[in-house]
């Protein structure tokens, strides 16, 4: 199973989208409607991982406190919902702009920075966020928040609700391929090649004249905007928010869901979450004590799932 | 670009230094690896910079390139000041480097390698939209610049399987890709052998005319043939400079190099 | 302001960062000689606190508890290193961090089947489980200072190893340049696990120290675990020297932030805002302190390898 992770072929892509795609219809053939929440939650984080891949897979910036924009997006849908905003015209966009303006910040310092110096200082950002979140008395501190009702669509003639999970679900599924579809885009572009270029040999870019960067720094942004859009995603789905959205336990899954799909390929990410999900969802339905299983299984993936990833990435990113 | 004022180095043209340093130091802890630097590369010219191992003859393309800063000292660049510029600002300025030890982008086609130094002379590289493995834009000028330097045929290889000589091509590629005004090369015949070597020596005569050129260099013989000032450093310190011909008699010069080299004949 | 409280929270921040230090000089010196992101630094702390509660009850006797419990925690150190952590000494740092990440999983629930979910109260005996009349009339926990005692005996320890003898040279070879220092014909090899060893039983006696406060906890490790990597980012990593100072500005900032910052902003800031920022701020602090070290002096303050 480890080696099919290895290449998102495109045979395997459709089969995965298509499963996706079929999945409201397929569960209650299969007896099991809650399926439909399953690959719900898929999705999100398959969102969130396409966003981390960006700078992690195709960048080379090993982000370690990546939940924390999953967590702004959500918390801002959250805290609309808390002031009895719901209009998901106002909610969505400030949540995003959030995300990248607090990904704007952090970016913007932790790039001056690189090594293990870039993974502590993006883990201690991510900190940060995480202990506003726990003094927030007003907005649930430790317990979380609960979002009574999720994001309502109204604008002129448009009134459009989520509140269907059958609804919803497809929304989700059309924004993971927008969301696909964009980063493919992206990474086949000008900015995506002097992406890729600052990943395998940042010096050398800055030497015939590019300013590496700005265009990390970019990147750091767009990411961080998409996993806002993940964390919106999860603060409707799930209904409820807390700071767990964002400790770096999270963060640390995230980059294992990247990894185990297959870095800087588009829809590598899809596939890891995919994986690690199901993964985690079939342990734990056997033991409580599956973590027992699943650490080791981890440490095996690291150091053998992807023919090392130190062949990918080079000790010279240090 | 080609000054034929350079011919009449006896005096009675005036061109100006494109490179120009005025009393660079660098010190590591006790070690200092320049010591009052101050020399001048003629517009137009080959000046190449010849010494023992730990002279510091790397330190100072790394302080001329932007990789490191200088303790003390100024350079100037076409008659900007650039001693603390970035390196980025200084290949726009038109100073291009390349490595001693090979930096390419193995990963990537020996076209794309080259790509890379055309998008960086192109204002347009925040476009998200369009790919890039059929923009002629790039892949022409790119495609132009390997056939000049003989790597014509080898486009579409990935670098990293490239030979050792072909990769020492290819940083010539990168570095000239750029349209600079100058390059600094950091021994580019590093780990050639005799017809490697000889085939690096064309090429870098082939393109004197065009390019004004810093040459780091062990190979005597290169040196000899290409250039029309050398500099001899030695623990840091200038020892010595002038043409081809003053250095070879110079007593000194030939005291440093005796045990540390092939003799200068 | 009342003077009593003042110097109590000094104290309280002296204290933090005697803990802080004991569990951040292993890791600095992990991180600094043998290039190890090791997260699982917290797990050695958790599994010590635990052995020390144990043998606190088994033997009666919280000193006998931390005198025997050292060596076991040694012990659980070296196995770990020797099973785990030596597969990944070659790998860049992202593969240690993920690999590690899977250990604390791991070490988490093995200490849950092992001790329970809840967390172990360790009782303090008579001698160290009161108050102390310090000048200026501040009546502070013996305890406490027992722990500022402990973490300057320890710090001048490591000052006379360090400095002094032979291993300690090796360790500050090793950590300017571990290629050099191999390449002279240091027993690597050794060194390593003498590093890792002196690591492990730093971080167990800090999570032994803590327990009698704090109780020993599932997932304690996590928690000090990200200060500490603030610390020795602050410090500069290999630094003990980095470590020791960044761990008490880290202790002092921390605990004054919390206990007097909203203080400062109530002064300066009308009373809801104040409320509302004052915990949060508070909480923050250090990682801005991190960000500004970071910024300004990005190899941190103290830099074994000079930068």
């Amino acid at each position: 199973m480890l080696r099919l992770m290895e290449k998102a072929t495109p045979s395997s892509t459709v089969i995965l989208l298509l499963l996706f795609a079929l999945m409201p219809f397929l569960a209650p053939i299969l007896g099991e409607a809650f399926y439909v929440d399953v690959f719900a939650r898929i999705m999100i984080w398959s969102i969130a991982a396409v966003g981390l891949n960006l700078i992690l897979g195709y960048g080379g910036m090993v982000s370690f406190g990546h939940a924390a924009y999953i967590g702004i997006g959500g918390y801002t849908i959250a805290i609309f919902s808390f002031h009895e905003i719901n209009n998901g015209f106002i909610q969505w966009p400030v949540a995003l702009a959030i995300s990248g303006a607090v990904a704007l910040l952090f970016g913007a310092l932790s790039l001056r920075t690189k090594g293990v110096y870039f993974i502590m200082i993006t883990l201690a950002f991510a900190q940060m966020i995480y202990f506003l979140g726990v003094s927030a008395d007003k907005y649930g501190s430790n317990d979380g928040l609960n979002v009574w009702h999720r994001s309502h669509f109204k604008l002129g003639n448009v009134n459009f609700k989520i509140d269907d999970n059958i609804t919803f679900y497809y929304v989700i599924f059309f924004l993971l391929l927008l969301v696909i579809y964009f980063t493919r885009r992206l990474v086949n572009s000008r900015f995506g090649m002097v992406l890729k270029g600052s990943r395998s040999n940042e010096v050398r870019l800055n030497t015939v004249g590019i300013r590496t960067y700005s265009y990390r720094l970019t990147a750091f942004v767009i990411s961080g905007v998409i996993c806002g859009l993940a964390g919106v995603l999860q603060a409707n789905f799930e209904k409820f928010v807390s700071p767990d959205m964002m400790d770096w336990p999270r963060s640390g899954e995230l980059m294992f869901m990247v990894i185990m799909g297959g870095l800087g390929t588009v829809f590598g990410p899809v596939m890891g979450a995919t994986a690690y999900l199901v993964l985690s969802e079939i342990l734990s339905s056997f033991t409580i004590h599956w973590h027992l299983i699943f650490g080791p299984l981890l440490i095996i993936l690291v150091l053998y799932g992807r023919g090392g990833l130190s062949g990918l990435f080079g000790k010279s990113n240090d | 670009m080609v000054e034929e004022g350079y011919r009449a180095f006896s005096g009675k043209v005036m061109i100006k230094p494109l490179l120009k340093t005025q009393n660079i130091c660098k010190a590591f802890g006790g070690i200092i690896a320049s010591d009052n630097l101050s020399l001048e590369v003629m517009t137009g010219q080959i000046h190449a910079i010849i010494g023992p191992n730990g002279a510091g003859k790397t330190t100072l393309i790394n302080i001329l390139s932007g990789q490191l800063l200088p303790d003390s000292g100024e350079i100037m660049f076409n008659d900007k000041i650039i001693t603390r510029l970035r390196p980025s600002k200084r290949a726009n300025l038109g100073l291009a480097r390349s490595f001693q030890i090979t930096s390419i982008f193995p990963d990537f086609s020996t076209l794309d390698n080259v790509v890379f130094s055309i998008l960086a002379r192109s204002a347009h590289n925040f476009r998200f939209w369009r790919p890039t493995n059929n923009d002629d834009r790039l892949r022409i000028p790119a495609l132009e610049i390997l056939d000049r330097i003989g790597l014509g045929a080898r486009a579409e290889v990935i670098a990293g399987n490239l030979a050792h000589g072909e990769k020492r091509q290819l940083e010539i590629a990168m570095a000239l890709a750029t349209q600079p005004k100058m390059l600094l090369l950091d021994e580019p015949m590093a780990g050639m052998g005799a017809e490697e070597s000889q085939t690096m020596i064309s090429l870098l005569n082939e393109l004197k005319s065009d390019y004004t050129m810093l040459l780091i260099e062990h190979d005597m013989d290169a040196v000899f043939a290409l250039a029309d000032q050398i500099t001899v450093l030695v623990y840091g310190r200038d020892i010595a400079s002038g043409v081809p011909s003053d250095i070879r008699a110079n007593e000194e010069v030939r005291a440093a190099y005796l045990g540390h080299h092939e003799e200068i004949t | 302001m009342d003077i009593n409280i003042f110097v109590e929270q000094l104290l309280n921040g002296f204290q933090l960062g005697m803990l802080l230090f004991l569990f951040a000089a292993g890791l600095t010196l992990v991180f600094g000689i043998m290039d190890l992101v090791n997260l699982a630094h917290g797990s050695i702390y958790m599994v010590g606190a635990f052995t020390a509660a144990t043998l606190t009850l088994w033997l009666d006797s919280f000193i006998l508890g931390i005198i025997f419990a050292l060596p076991l925690t040694l012990l659980f150190g070296m196995v770990l290193e020797f099973i785990a952590l030596r597969t990944i000494y070659a790998r860049d740092h992202m593969d240690q961090v993920l690999a590690t990440f899977g250990l604390i999983l791991f070490l988490n629930e093995l200490v849950r089947i092992i001790w329970g979910p809840a967390g172990l109260a360790i009782p303090l005996p008579i001698l160290l489980d009161g108050s102390i009349n310090l000048p200026l009339g501040i009546v502070y926990p013996t305890y406490r200072l027992f722990i500022i005692l402990i973490g300057v005996l320890v710090a001048i320890g490591l000052y006379w190893l360090v400095a002094k003898t032979r291993l300690g040279m090796l360790i500050r070879a090793g950590a300017s340049n571990r290629v050099m220092a191999s390449a002279l014909g240091v027993n690597i090899r050794l060194l390593f696990t003498a590093v890792f060893g002196l690591g492990a039983m730093l971080a167990g006696l800090a999570g032994m120290l803590i327990a009698p406060i704090n109780q020993a906890q599932i997932g304690m490790g996590e928690e000090i675990l990200i200060l500490a990597f603030v610390v020795i980012v602050i410090g500069g990593i290999g630094s003990i020297r980095g470590a020791f100072i960044a761990s008490i500005l880290a202790g002092v900032i921390d605990t004054m932030g919390r206990a007097f910052l909203d203080v400062l902003l109530l002064a300066l800031l009308p009373s809801n805002a104040a409320e509302a920022a004052g915990p949060a701020l508070s909480s923050m602090l250090i990682y801005l302190l991190m960000a500004a070290v970071l910024v300004f002096r990005p190899q941190g303050l103290f830099p074994p390898r000079g930068g």
